[in-house]
């Protein structure tokens, strides 16, 4: 792998293999399939936010017309702690069980009681009323603050601290403590001249794809059991469900539909063990689809956080130290991104003294699943905006700040390992040098710069490539394609072979059918999926040019893989016309049999993602409200397969990023009731508060992919928030350390100023 | 008691019975089998289940299905032709104007109506015209890419 490489389709930008279905409406999401004889699911949530449930009784509701079945936490087994591996959220299987069905108690307002099915929906929302349940109501936890105060409720009874240097003496909502440090820092801050200390926060979003959840389960009288469901990871729905259910994981197969949007939120289970169990206890189908409002009430929010932070700055802008603790809501159950949110705080820079603690606490909301970088956008929005108060108060340009500081190939990265090279400084200096940067601001407008970093990961992937008997390739993967990746598949099994792009299909395949992936996330796919197409058509180059020497009755290192087809190598007396994909295809009954190349593989080498942001921001003095007026994401995206979709990643991610900023957050009541589960209330961004999203991809490649690939997902949502607040903070002339920034919000901080 | 409802679906004469409570939505999508339609919200908010019914834009979530008798319903099943699919939808192909695609029916239900409407409309006017059509993936610039290029080519200008 190296720059100078010459691609024929890698880079271009062709239309998507699935594109037709989806611009006619064809293709099927989770909703949208149905079986003979499928009953209709429902589920009955808590109206409590911390209640004890003294008893259940479904007998009412088993009497009432059309119903076929009710499950309560009595129908699951107990699952033993155990942790999830190679999922986005990560987590334990054991809270995963108490997060799919409530048991003894319930932990937030939504949290799932029992469920019914019926012959309709409306019979099966009927029975849910009938449905009596006793609680015993609890004091509502709903702050890091509350949640860590001396005599705060308690959300798990038995939950001891993780994390400590001593074993904790006593249970509290404070699931685990992570410390990482190195240094004087004391030293560090000592030297500074200048401290930046604040505390930032930020408030609980949701992920908002706008497909809600949705599954069909099938149980057999053989115990063989069947999940259609709109997910990021079928791999995932399958152990996660056969765990909750104390299945084996190869009776059940779970077909993934396509899916409507998940941004890190369909990376668990919620809907999916809740049908099965219907379906076993009915003896039928059972489809369960999920209100916009159980989709704000009981899947996945990011975590809010509260970070204090310290950050010491010499004269000429050098980090002398920082310092940051960082407390992230974990929701009813242990498990908030305070893990990755801890390494990416300080990544970007070069900071021989630093502290670092983080703290995974427990509220009595949903239980918190991945978003998009999950934890980082929280960690940078606090880092990004103490930056750019320094270079204020330094008097610096805030690039250049950066660029003082910015982490190198070869540096040690705060979390452990050294850096190969990245994007970080070409970003940087791609966004001085951009028209954005350059042009003079409008009147009133305030411009905000900020820096974003993911890791990126690698994990498990399998692909098979198939060649048809015309040669036309059939590439088979096991990754939800969630926004555009069976076109890079295609473009880099189209490279890799040397053929026409339009002659590779792509499909995504049920579990029982595609060889093992993990879930599509962690910005894995384009890199790690990838590598495995690639390999397996290197597999097929491999065949052919066994297939072709035989034939040619020489040895395989006599031939060669060059434009498609197998060729004598240069100098090699052989008489042959050279064989094509085509021609090899077409005699694959008399080589040998059909040519199928294979590939699985543990993804090493993920290149960290860097990006830059440009805001510019106007707040409007009597209202508080804010507008963007213009937004540059720049990003380093190793190489861009297909550059469209690498873009509406940066657009897509800026835009989720500005609402989380501006407009977004969980408001709840003081009894623990969210106020605004719809979309008309929480508002996520639409087409007419947005400007165009300007886009420049930078290419580093990364060593660790056969054509430099490093993931692009969710770095783009890291960067956005600091940069608006940063854009707002100017434009307003006071520092906002608190999101979302909405009209109350800083027409307050306008008044204060 | 179930109402019997004749009406007509992209230009074809249906009809079915339901309950006076059920959505034109649901009736699409579990009576006529047309999934195409999307339900994002069920409360009018984000626009994924748009049809036009005797040619006004409508979120089908909001409309009884008894309200349609006899007159007539346009879903995403009925903008391409068997030749060929609509400008818009070729041009959010080309944009890559649809990241997950779940609302994208809707999106493109709701901007064909626009340009009938405004052959020649701003990105202004696309951008409020489409406020309420949500996408949570591509942050709306290839999707009002894709409109505008659409219309040019409508108009009859290269796009």
């Amino acid at each position: 792998m190296s720059e100078a490489m010459d691609f024929k389709v890698i880079g271009t930008r062709p239309i998507r293999p699935d594109g037709v279905d989806k611009v006619t409406g064809r293709a099927s999401f989770g909703a949208d399939f149905s079986l003979p004889g499928m009953l209709e699911g429902a589920v009955l949530r808590s109206p409590h936010a911390h209640a004890r449930i003294k008893s259940i009784n479904t007998d009412k509701a088993l009497a009432a017309p059309g119903v076929k079945a009710v499950v309560t936490g009595a129908d699951f087994p107990q699952v033993a702690a155990g942790a999830i591996e190679g999922g986005e959220g990560g987590g334990d299987f054991a809270d995963l069980a108490g997060n799919v069905i409530a048991r003894g108690k319930v932990r937030y307002h939504g949290h799932a009681v029992a469920a019914v099915a019926a012959q309709s929906r409306a019979q099966a929302l009927a029975a849910l009323a009938l449905i009596e349940v006793e609680y015993e109501p609890l004091p509502a936890v709903l702050s890091l603050d509350a949640a860590l105060a001396e005599s705060a409720p308690l959300i798990d009874e038995g939950l001891m601290t993780s994390g400590l240097p001593e074993p904790a003496a006593a249970p509290s909502n404070l699931a685990s403590v992570i410390e990482m440090g190195n240094g004087d820092l004391e030293a560090g801050f000592a030297e500074a001249a200048l401290i930046i200390e604040r505390r930032y926060q930020t408030p609980t979003v949701h992920q908002g794809y706008i497909e809600p959840h949705a599954c069909v389960g099938r149980w057999g009288q053989d115990d063989q059991a069947m999940l259609w469901c709109c997910t990021q990871g079928a791999f995932d729905v399958r152990s996660m469900t056969a765990k909750v259910l104390g299945q084996p994981v190869g009776s059940l197969k779970v077909i993934p539909s396509e899916i409507g949007g998940g941004f890190g939120g369909k990376t668990t289970v919620y809907l999916e063990p809740l049908a099965l169990q219907l379906s076993k206890k009915s003896g039928r189908p059972v489809r369960m689809v999920m209100t916009r409002e159980e989709v704000f009430r009981a899947t996945g929010p990011a975590s809010a956080a509260t970070i204090d932070l310290r950050m010491g700055f010499s004269s000429d802008g050098k980090i002398t130290a920082a310092e940051a603790i960082m407390a992230y809501e974990a929701g009813a159950f242990p498990g908030s991104p305070v893990g990755p949110g801890t390494m990416c705080v300080f990544a970007p820079y070069r900071i021989a003294n630093f502290r670092i603690k983080g703290m995974d606490v427990l509220v009595n909301k949903p239980k918190a699943a991945a978003y998009r970088a999950p934890g980082a956008p929280q960690a940078l929005f606090a880092t990004e905006s103490a930056m750019d108060e320094a270079a204020q108060k330094l008097g610096i340009d805030p690039i250049e700040l950066r660029l003082r500081n910015a982490v190198e190939e070869g540096d040690s990265a705060i979390y452990g390992p050294k850096f190969g090279p990245i994007g970080l400084r070409a970003c940087l200096e791609a966004a001085a040098a951009h028209p954005h940067y350059t042009k003079a601001k409008d009147a009133g407008v305030g411009r905000g710069v900020a820096v974003g970093f993911w890791f990126n990961v690698g994990l498990q992937s399998s692909a098979e490539v198939h060649i048809n008997e015309d040669g036309t390739v059939t590439v088979i993967e096991g990754n939800p394609d969630i926004g555009g990746s069976r076109a890079s598949m295609a473009l880099m099994a189209a490279e890799t072979l040397g053929v026409p792009y339009e002659s590779v299909r792509v499909v995504v395949a049920d579990t029982e059918t595609a060889g093992f992936s993990n879930v599509t996330g962690g910005s894995r796919v384009t890199f790690a999926t990838g590598m495995a197409v690639v390999e397996a058509s290197k597999d097929i180059i491999a065949q052919c040019c066994s297939r072709a020497a035989s034939l040619w009755s020489t040895d395989e290192d006599m031939v060669e893989w060059r434009d498609g087809a197998v060729h004598p190598r240069p100098g090699v007396n052989v008489e042959a016309t050279p064989l094509s994909l085509k021609d090899l295809a077409g005699q694959a009954g008399r080589m040998g049999g059909p040519l199928l190349g294979k590939a699985s593989l543990n993804a090493r080498g993920a290149g960290p993602g860097f990006s830059v942001n440009l805001c510019d921001a106007l707040v409007d003095q009597e209202t508080g409200q804010v507008q963007v007026k213009a937004f540059t994401a720049i990003q380093d995206a190793g190489k861009a397969i297909h550059p469209s979709y690498v873009e509406g990643q940066l657009q897509g991610g800026a835009v989720q990023g500005i609402g989380w900023a501006l407009n977004e957050e969980y408001v709840y009541s003081p009894d623990g009731i969210m106020e605004n589960a719809g979309f008309l209330d929480y508002r996520i961004p639409v087409a007419s508060d947005l400007p165009m999203i300007e886009t420049q991809i930078i290419e580093v490649p990364n060593p660790g992919h056969p054509y430099g690939v490093r993931g692009v997902g969710e770095t783009p949502i890291v960067a956005p928030l600091a940069a608006v607040a940063n854009a707002v903070s100017a434009s307003a002339g006071v520092r906002m350390t608190e999101l979302p920034l909405s009209p109350p919000r800083v027409l307050e901080a306008l008044d204060q100023a | 008691m179930k109402v019997h409802v004749q009406t007509e679906v992209n230009g074809e004469a249906v009809e079915f019975l339901c309950d006076p409570t059920t959505t034109l939505l649901e009736v699409l999508r579990d009576n006529l089998g047309l999934r195409g339609s999307k339900e994002g919200c069920g409360t009018g908010d984000c626009g994924a289940c748009s049809v036009e019914l005797d040619g006004a834009l409508a979120c089908s979530c909001l409309i009884l299905a008894a309200e349609t008798q006899g007159r007539s319903v346009a879903t995403i099943e009925g903008v391409a032709t068997p030749e060929a699919l609509h400008p818009l939808q070729s041009h959010l192909l080309k944009s890559a104007g649809l990241q997950c695609g779940v609302c994208t029916p809707g999106i493109v239900v709701a901007a064909k109506h626009l340009l009938e409407q405004d052959p020649n409309p701003t990105e202004e006017a696309v951008r409020y015209f489409l406020a309420g059509n949500l996408c949570r993936c591509t942050g709306y610039d290839k999707i009002i890419r894709a409109v505008l290029d659409a219309a040019a080519e409508m108009r009859g200008e290269a796009a």
